[in-house]
């Protein structure tokens, strides 16, 4: 935000700065999202690929993270088939509110090369958990999942996060679920 | 150091109740989405289950469905890790049953890609090893050196990852102009930097404490099993289907098959698989060597391409030497234009049917790094 460049006149006391609370916590929501440390099929390589140094994952703040539990978002990386698909919605399950998914690759969004033949392919991975962001390609180049990874920060950024809230706990309420 | 650490027990005297443990198919280190059901006593292994099928992707159902050109990119798909090594067995025996000879540079420009496919193969092997272990800084070593290689693949085919290359009677594309000096570029890196990792990893004393005499597997086993590739020569069995029974043009290169000869605990252990895999990288640089100054730079690689591909009835079965072991593809062909069966002798599945075999008796942690020795890829296991 460039607040740190102005050396010539200082904010005396600190400064303030005035916005909404959601926007506050947007912008630090959007910066340090966690992931779950999960790889499926080719594109698994191509993301080990964007963790490593000549692309450089991190510098989005994301930390992998081997628990479902303490993960913000979750990669499918990879053609998901019939037998894992209900590790996935269990996985997807596990995760705690607010979560988000990047679907990597042809596979996952669609069935990809599979789509007709495969007999044991699930036919894209939104039939079962809500995808927030596809990235197209088979695999996609790993500049393609850091401009994934950008328009997932930009969704959280404008996202009206407390009105999501209120909407998931009256559902909840519906469903007879008490969750708090 | 040396001594077998492989724990003997005498079942009458302990009274533990045995626990069973899931591991996978979501674990960081089942590299991909294995499934093991492991059986414990105590902290020892007594027993494991491989689980398969969480990528079967029906590969030899679509090779049915599919014409000739179009398994390539399936094929691709298997082991996705060495994608020009696995198109190799599948297109030689196409072209084999056509009868189709295809020109020099082509095979010079095969054996090119395959080697610095194989070089990028081992990188990760040997880096998702370490990482197993808990080395985190080898595999950010490794990855940087791998991106070299990508690169020329990728300026050569189009794609990163997967190829689609090779092509019956041919390649795809003709070389670029800065070919050469961009893979003399890329060999002499890896030459540089080799050596870094062996100090930095695979001599390391916590390494060589985790991986010596652990998981050891006698060339008998290994032989009775049919496994291939560094898991059989690192058992100290020189099998290399480049040396013993030379496809292509693999009998004008000179290079030395390695095998693992126990230098550090006992021979057939896990070290010993993984130093083979880091020497085969230095092999693979003399081959490329020696192949890049012998290559005829003028040439159509395009030259040979059948106007259509349909075989004659009948059958083969192919085989070459990938990364992991022996690939071979058993094609029956009833004269159309798609395969009416092709079954696929992957590697990673017979390497890893050892796994229960070699696993008794050691710690669960002991488990991990045998996995890891292995080197498979689900893609290949479940196909």
């Amino acid at each position: 935000m460039g607040l740190l460049n102005r050396l010539n006149e200082p904010f005396e006391g600190g400064g303030i700065v005035l916005g909404t609370v959601e926007d506050i916590l947007n912008w630090g929501r959007a910066k340090s999202d966690w992931y779950l440390q999960f790889g499926l099929a080719c594109c698994a390589i191509e993301f080990m690929a964007v963790n490593a140094p000549h692309f450089d994952f991190m510098r989005f703040g994301t930390i992998p993270r081997t628990s479902p539990r303490q993960a913000d978002f979750i990669i499918i990386s990879g053609t998901v088939t019939l037998k894992m698909a209900e590790r996935i919605k269990r996985l997807y399950e596990q995760m705690s509110e607010p979560k988000y998914v990047i679907s990597m690759g042809s596979c996952s969004n669609c069935g990809g090369p599979y789509w007709e033949h495969g007999y044991h392919v699930l036919k894209g991975v939104d039939r079962i958990i809500p995808v927030d962001v596809y990235v197209p390609g088979c695999p996609p180049r790993p500049e393609a999942l850091e401009e994934g990874m950008i328009l997932l920060q930009k969704k959280i950024r404008h996202e009206a996060i407390f009105n999501k809230r209120k909407r998931i706990a009256e559902e909840d309420k519906k469903l007879g679920l008490n969750i708090k | 150091m040396g001594e077998k650490r492989k724990i003997e027990l005498d079942y009458s005297q302990l009274d533990s109740e045995r626990m069973r443990l899931n591991v996978g198919p979501q674990h960081p280190s089942t590299h991909g989405v294995l499934r093991l059901e492991v059986e414990l006593d105590g902290e020892i292994v007594t027993d494991v289950i491989p689980h398969v099928g969480y990528l079967h992707r029906c590969f030899e159902k679509h090779c049915e469905k599919m014409e000739y050109p179009m398994v390539t990119p399936y094929i691709d798909r298997l082991d996705y890790i060495s994608s020009m090594n696995n198109e190799w067995p599948f297109i030689m025996g196409v072209e084999q049953m056509m009868g189709i000879k295809v020109p020099e540079k082509v095979e010079y420009l095969r054996v090119i890609v395959s080697e610095l496919n194989r070089i990028a193969n081992h990188q990760i092997a040997i880096a998702t090893f370490g990482l197993d272990a808990g080395a985190f800084t080898p595999l950010l070593w490794l990855f940087r050196d791998r991106e070299m290689i990508l690169a020329i693949l990728e300026k050569l085919s189009g794609g990163r990852l997967l190829y689609n290359y090779f092509r019956v009677g041919g390649m795809a594309a003709d070389i670029y102009p800065t070919f050469k000096e961009d893979v003399l570029a890329a060999i002499s890196q890896v030459r540089k930097t080799n050596p870094e990792i062996l100090n930095l990893l695979l001599l390391n004393k916590i390494f060589i404490d985790r991986t010596a005499s652990v998981g050891i597997l006698p060339a008998d086993v290994a032989i009775n099993y049919g496994c291939t590739g560094p898991m059989l020569r690192g058992s100290g069995v020189p099998y290399d289907l480049r040396r013993t029974e030379p496809y292509s043009i693999y009998d004008r290169f000179d290079f030395e098959v390695q095998i693992g000869k126990g230098e550090v605990g006992t021979v057939g252990d896990c070290w010993d698989r993984n130093i083979v895999r880091y020497r085969e990288i230095e092999q693979s640089c003399n081959i490329i060597e020696q192949a890049i100054n012998q290559m005829p730079m003028e040439g159509d690689v395009k030259e040979a391409f059948p106007k259509k591909v349909r075989p004659p009835k009948g059958e083969i079965y192919c085989k070459a030497e990938n990364p992991k072991g022996e690939l071979g593809f058993y094609i029956v062909s009833d004269g159309k234009n798609n395969p009416e069966r092709v079954k696929c002798r992957s590697t990673s599945f017979v390497n890893l049917s050892v796994l229960p075999e070699i696993s008794k008796g050691y710690m669960f942690a002991d488990l991990i790094m045998i996995l890891g020795s292995i080197d498979i890829v689900l893609g290949e296991v479940d196909r």
